[in-house]
């Protein structure tokens, strides 16, 4: 399988969408579009395990090596792991869902989507590059049609909203930029991936970089104290905005920082485990406090989110192979799950014009079909079993708990407490917008889901029920990746 | 009476530099600007000559570079003074307090 | 051999009725959902009914001994070498008799509703919902691993949150639900962190292997458990208390049980299906899953098991003899009777006579399963005819309902331990088995089953007696035709009935037959005070007059706190909403809207701030730039001077 296509979809679906005559045409070639993209995701796991079969050995599948800038040894490497598979899933899930729910989108349609195709395609890149520079590359691609699709799209303080991320990411962006610099020069002025992985790094430098580049990347996934831009960011998004930044561009970040950091340089991260620790079980905890007291739909989300991804760094920060695998999980897992949040809060809030949990109340009896998607994307938020959230979630605890000494185990039980505070504030929320009696007499005239939103809702529905009724699936792809990085921790 | 030096060249040449600065920082008017650039350039010119003259008498990139600075010189002042026009005909002054538009 | 496919059968069947109501309900069965959802449960205890003969009668015993099988059993998580979550089916006495009792109460529930929710608008929904019960519930029984069984703890818990918010637009249920969500929730923490330290002691989450290596003294797995300790306790013990917080959450067990009665906001026949008979009883399940772990290895958790078990039984009882809600008083009787089988658990030991605890504590989960069952379905027929809650709008109905007066009667001297009714067996057993090993539990337990009865007939006679019967009406089935006494006259059958199953010789905690010989003297004390509390309620309550009140204000202070509950819920709001989301929540919120996003703008304006300061250098004037150029050239020409002249004054020495 050529994975030059994953980029070349999006890409051709992008420019087609800017050839378009209408907003009508627009939309469709976008659905196609990434109808075939979720296709070729689907055709790419398939061929994977396939190859799996056949050629166990390596690393990478499907790799593609062509020199790019020869004298700075850049080049266009490409090739995919199990992590990288299960994120393309993601992400084509992701997009088609989100250029679902975009359908009623009136103004600016076909920039909106140039934009949203333009982000997928980072996306893609991002995640089966393989050379430093053309990650960093795709990285920087899919930031600037955030700023412009919060800044032009979105709602409430748009332009400061869309300005903080902007400059956030940006200063994360810079932040990894020194830190690929620093392994250029460390390495042997090489931006390979791979070699890098096989060039001995001296511990010094190792501490001197891994800080730079988990902290570029944490705040791109919302590292504690770093999540600034996560609660502005996404609630003044786009609905379709939202479930890009909180479904795929904060598992950038989670995956740069595995891949990269950790992976790069095992020393580092052995040094910096506690601290990430610490900062991540802060988030889980804080977030979810944070979020109890929020009153905003897309702000709940929004801290949830940061207290659901401070899982996954919590597991990173754990380093071991069963916590890896957790952690992995759990960022699928919370792409699927807050996209399916954000999509849902959409579409409320394009019925009732408020997302604020006061003024809204028992729409079960008025959108049964969307009260029950509410329930189901909050549900699987408190990590109920059958749901994805479940299985990611204690894949992380029964990882981190093999770590036997009082300072992991007291992190690990911290994190736990904050399941009981999701359900709080999970619970509250539903019990305040969908439950209740309508105390609001002009709700009673709202429409259910249109076909377009109920297809969306069903496909990340689908997709979390199938790790949650059968993770073995993801759990089979994600592990064989997760060991060789714990190998490299552990000097095997 | 001996041949000047090198010496009392230079410090001709330093005063004929030091004089054009002064008249660059301290004048208002453009155009005696622009004469304070003239200056400037003659002192280098004067440098030029006389290093090629004492130190290395058999060479003549000295004498070249001259050439080419005042011919440079000349292009300069036809800009600067085609640009000063213009600056007269939209502010109706060649002060230089005045042109003080290209600020924050 | 057990039958997988036939027993997996028991627990698909009513998935299936879930998943097929669940997505099409609304579409397609609006009203023959009820008797799809029915039939397929009756198919289910059919099967799960010839389970258990074949079980206990066929194939099970081998040498006198009952055995575990594991018919089915896959892998669904792989955590690590060894460490994995695996869905089974385990068969051994304990899961056999919860797939009976689980599969036959659901059924009565599910033709009593019927007839109870007909005209509901949601009456699919709620068939679907009873199926993803009922699903749950047997998923928990059969579990092999104890991972599998916290993940169908959670769907038990997710369902009984479903079916207390089933009239979600009434805000008390709304509240109800979120309420017994969360305090189970709580205690399931514990129960997960209890997991974390079990399987981290023993490397397995499966229940044989787990129990196996925790119990047997030599292996390093049980060295291990011992010898790591936080606290000054070793982490077996965290570990096995830790998981009994989370069968004390589920089981309304004192300080966790503000739960269950606000639970009665659901439909009556859920409450007596899941806050009664099933889903409350997890808890003791749940410990008499782990025994031999609680008994051989961490005794001083039992006794903690005992202790809360007595405090709730006592607690309980005496508020169920001041609420006048009679789905409260009900449920306070709940919680007093897992009490019972609570404390009777925690003081059994292992193996022979000394587990005669263990057979008694779920011989009581088997007869109270039944007579609760019925005294909730027959709360659901008052409810249902007088369209209050109250006890107080009720009185004298013996005439109008003259079978679920009966049949409520039967309930009655079933809990309280009158003979030869069922709970008499059953109590009678686990008061035995306390007066050998616990003289003072006896004592008490005495005591409660005395208040028992008091609070079972004080209800009674105030719903049948009281008033001056009226007569009876004409206007249609005042009893909710056929679909609501059947119920009530099977599960009557039951309380009456289920004592004289031989339960020793089928339950206990080592497999083999335990005979159990009280002799009639013995029971005398317990049947003299139970019917001294039978009088004692008729003397009050039988005929409406003031000593209830006049003894209600003798004991004043002691009535008001029993009234109110002993004021627990009270502190919990306190702790909730003022420590929990007023002293910590807000303070956060602010921290994070100031602090951690202040630091951000502030980067923001402080650039801002900067710049606007020194933007006054780009002034636009010519001379001004050529004066910073000047200085500029000035400096570096003196810096490189002063190089030049420095290094060639070392390169001359």
């Amino acid at each position: 399988m050529n994975l030059t296509l994953l980029i070349g979809l999006p890409l051709l679906t992008a420019l087609l969408v800017l050839l378009a005559r209408s907003s009508h045409q627009v939309k469709w070639i976008a659905l196609v579009g990434s109808v075939l993209q979720l296709a070729l995701a689907f055709g790419l796991y398939f061929a994977f395990r396939q190859q799996r079969v056949i050629d166990p050995a390596s690393q990478m599948l499907f790799e593609q090596n062509h020199p790019l800038f020869e004298s700075l040894h850049i080049n266009y490497h490409l090739g995919v792991d199990g992590i990288s598979v299960a994120m393309i899933l993601l992400t084509s899930f992701v997009v088609t869902a989100g250029v679902l729910v975009s359908f009623s989108q009136q103004n600016m349609t076909k920039e909106f989507y140039f934009l949203l195709l333009l982000l997928a395609l980072g996306a893609y890149g991002f995640f089966i590059s393989l050379d430093l520079f053309v990650l960093f590359f795709f990285l920087e691609i899919s930031v600037i049609p955030k700023y412009l699709l919060i800044g032009i799209w979105g709602s409430g303080k748009k332009e400061y909203s869309a300005n903080k991320l902007a400059l956030m990411l940006m200063g994360g962006s810079a932040l990894i930029l020194v830190g690929i610099l620093g392994l250029y020069f460390t390495g042997g002025h090489d931006f390979d991936l791979i070699n890098l992985s096989k060039a001995s790094l001296s511990g010094p430098a190792q501490k001197i970089l891994f800080p730079f580049l988990f902290a570029g990347f944490g705040v791109f996934t919302a590292l504690f104290p770093f999540h600034t831009w996560v609660p502005d960011g996404h609630s003044s998004a786009p609905t379709a905005g939202s479930m890009f930044l909180a479904g795929i561009s904060m598992k950038l970040g989670g995956y740069g920082c595995l891949r990269v950091a950790i992976y790069l340089l095992p020393e580092g991260a052995r040094q910096y485990a506690d601290i990430i620790i610490v900062l991540s079980a802060i988030a889980i905890l804080y977030g979810a406090l944070v979020t109890m007291m929020q009153k905003d739909l897309k702000y709940i989300n929004a801290y949830s989110s940061i207290s659901h991804v401070g899982f996954s760094l919590l597991a990173m920060g754990m380093l071991t192979q069963t916590a890896i695998t957790g952690a992995l999980l759990q960022m699928v897992s919370h792409g699927l799950m807050t996209a399916l949040f954000f999509a849902v809060i959409g579409m409320i809030y394009d019925r009732t014009h408020t997302r604020n949990v006061d003024e809204l109340g028992g729409l079960m009896k008025v959108m049964p079909f969307i009260s029950t998607v509410f329930f189901i994307a909050g549900l699987c938020s408190l990590g109920l079993p059958g749901f994805s959230g479940f299985v990611a979630e204690m894949t992380v605890f029964v990882g981190s708990w093999q770590n036997n000494d009082p300072f992991h185990r007291i992190a690990t039980i911290a994190a736990t407490l904050s399941i009981v505070v999701t359900a709080v504030y999970i619970l509250r929320a539903a019990g305040r917008t969908v439950m209740g009696p309508i105390n609001n007499h002009s709700f009673e005239e709202l429409t259910d889901a249109a076909w377009n939103e109920r297809l969306a809702a069903i496909l990340l529905i689908s997709g979390i029920i199938a790790i949650g009724v059968a993770p073995g699936w993801l759990n089979d792809l994600l592990k064989p990746a997760a060991e060789i990085i714990m190998n490299r921790i552990d000097g095997k | 009476m001996t041949q000047p030096g090198l010496y009392h060249i230079l410090l001709i040449s330093a005063v004929l530099f030091f004089t054009g600065v002064y008249g660059f920082l301290t004048r208002r008017n453009l155009i005696t600007m622009l004469m304070s650039i003239e200056l400037i350039l003659n002192s280098v010119n004067l440098n030029f000559i006389a290093f090629n003259k004492y130190l290395w008498p058999e060479a003549m990139d000295g004498l070249f570079f001259v050439l080419f600075i005042i011919a440079i010189a000349a292009a300069e002042a036809a800009v600067a003074i085609a640009i000063i026009i213009n600056l007269y005909r939209s502010h109706h002054s060649i002060d230089v307090e005045q042109a003080e538009d290209l600020k924050y | 051999m057990p039958n997988a496919t036939l027993i997996a059968l028991i627990l698909l069947l009513p998935l299936a009725g879930f998943v097929l109501l669940g997505l099409f309900g609304r579409k397609y069965f609006r009203n023959s959902a009820g008797l799809i959802a029915t039939l397929l449960l009756f198919a289910a205890a059919a099967i799960a009914l010839y389970t258990a003969y074949e079980y206990f009668f066929v194939y099970g015993r081998t040498g006198g001994v009952y055995q575990k099988f594991y018919p089915l059993q896959f892998t669904w998580l792989e955590f690590s070498k060894g460490l994995s979550i695996d869905m089974g089916l385990l068969i051994d006495p304990i899961s056999v008799m919860m797939l009976v009792i689980v599969t036959f109460v659901s059924l009565m529930v599910h033709i009593y509703s019927l007839g109870y929710m007909k005209g509901e608008t949601r009456f699919s929904t709620y068939y679907a919902f009873l199926g993803l019960f009922t699903f749950s519930m047997l998923g928990l029984v059969v579990s092999s691993n104890i991972f599998q069984m916290y993940i169908f703890w959670e769907l038990v818990g997710v369902s009984s949150f479903l079916l207390i918010g089933y009239y979600y637009d009434k805000p008390s249920a709304v509240a109800a639900c979120k309420k017994a969500f969360i305090v189970t929730r709580f205690a399931d923490l514990g129960f997960l962190i209890g997991i974390l330290v079990l399987s981290y002691c023993s490397g397995s989450l499966d229940f044989a292997t787990l129990t196996e290596r925790l119990t047997s003294p030599g292996t390093m797995a049980y060295g291990n458990a011992l010898s790591y300790s936080f606290l000054g306790v070793s982490a077996i013990t965290w570990g096995t208390a830790l998981v009994f917080i989370g069968g004390a959450g589920k089981s309304a067990m004192f300080p966790l049980h503000i739960w269950l009665p606000d639970a009665m906001e659901g439909p009556t026949p859920v409450s007596a299906l899941i806050h009664a008979a099933t889903m409350v009883v997890a808890g003791v399940y749940l410990v008499a899953r782990l025994f031999p772990v609680f008994a051989l290895t961490t005794p001083r958790v039992l006794e903690l098991v005992v202790w809360v078990g007595v405090v709730s039984a006592v607690i309980a009882a005496l508020i169920a003899c001041t609420q006048t809600d009679i789905k409260r008083v009900l449920a306070y009787s709940t919680m007093s009777q897992i009490g019972f089988m609570m404390f009777a658990l925690g003081n059994a030991g292992y193996g022979g006579a000394q587990g005669m605890g263990f057979t008694a504590s779920l011989f009581h989960l088997t007869t109270h399963a039944m007579f609760k069952a019925l005294l909730f379905l027959g709360a659901g027929t008052l409810i249902h005819f007088v369209h209050s809650n109250e006890i107080r709008d009720m009185g004298g109905l013996r005439k109008q309902l003259p079978i679920t007066h009966l049949t409520f009667l039967v309930a009655c001297l079933a809990i309280a331990g009158i003979p030869p009714f069922a709970g008499f067996f059953s109590k009678e057993e686990i008061l035995f088995s306390l007066y050998s090993r616990n003289r003072l539990v006896y004592w008490i337990a005495l005591f409660t089953s005395g208040l028992t009865a008091f609070y079972m007939f004080r209800l009674y006679f105030r719903i049948f007696w009281n008033k001056p019967p009226t007569r009876k009406d004409s206007h249609g089935h005042p009893e909710g035709g056929l679909a609501m006494t059947a119920p009530l006259i099977l599960l009557a059958l039951g309380s009456a009935g289920a004592g004289f199953i031989p339960f020793g010789s089928l339950v206990s905690t080592d497999g083999k037959a335990i005979e159990s010989s009280i002799s009639p003297l013995f029971s005398l004390a317990p049947v003299a005070l139970g019917l001294t509390g039978i009088v004692l309620a008729g003397w009050l309550y039988r005929i409406q007059n003031d000593r209830p009140a006049r003894l209600a204000s003798s004991f004043k202070g002691f009535y008001r706190a029993c009234y109110h509950k002993f004021y627990i819920d009270e502190v919990y709001l306190f702790i909730t909403k003022k420590v929990i989301f007023n002293a910590i929540g807000r303070p956060a919120a602010w921290f994070d809207r100031n602090v951690a996003d202040g630091l951000v703008n502030f980067t923001g304006s402080a650039a801002l701030v900067i710049s606007e300061k020194i933007k006054k250098i780009q002034s636009g004037r010519v001379q001004q730039y050529a004066l910073y150029f000047l200085t500029g050239l000035l400096i570096l020409a003196a810096f490189f001077i002063y190089v030049f002249v420095s290094q060639a004054g070392i390169s001359d020495k």
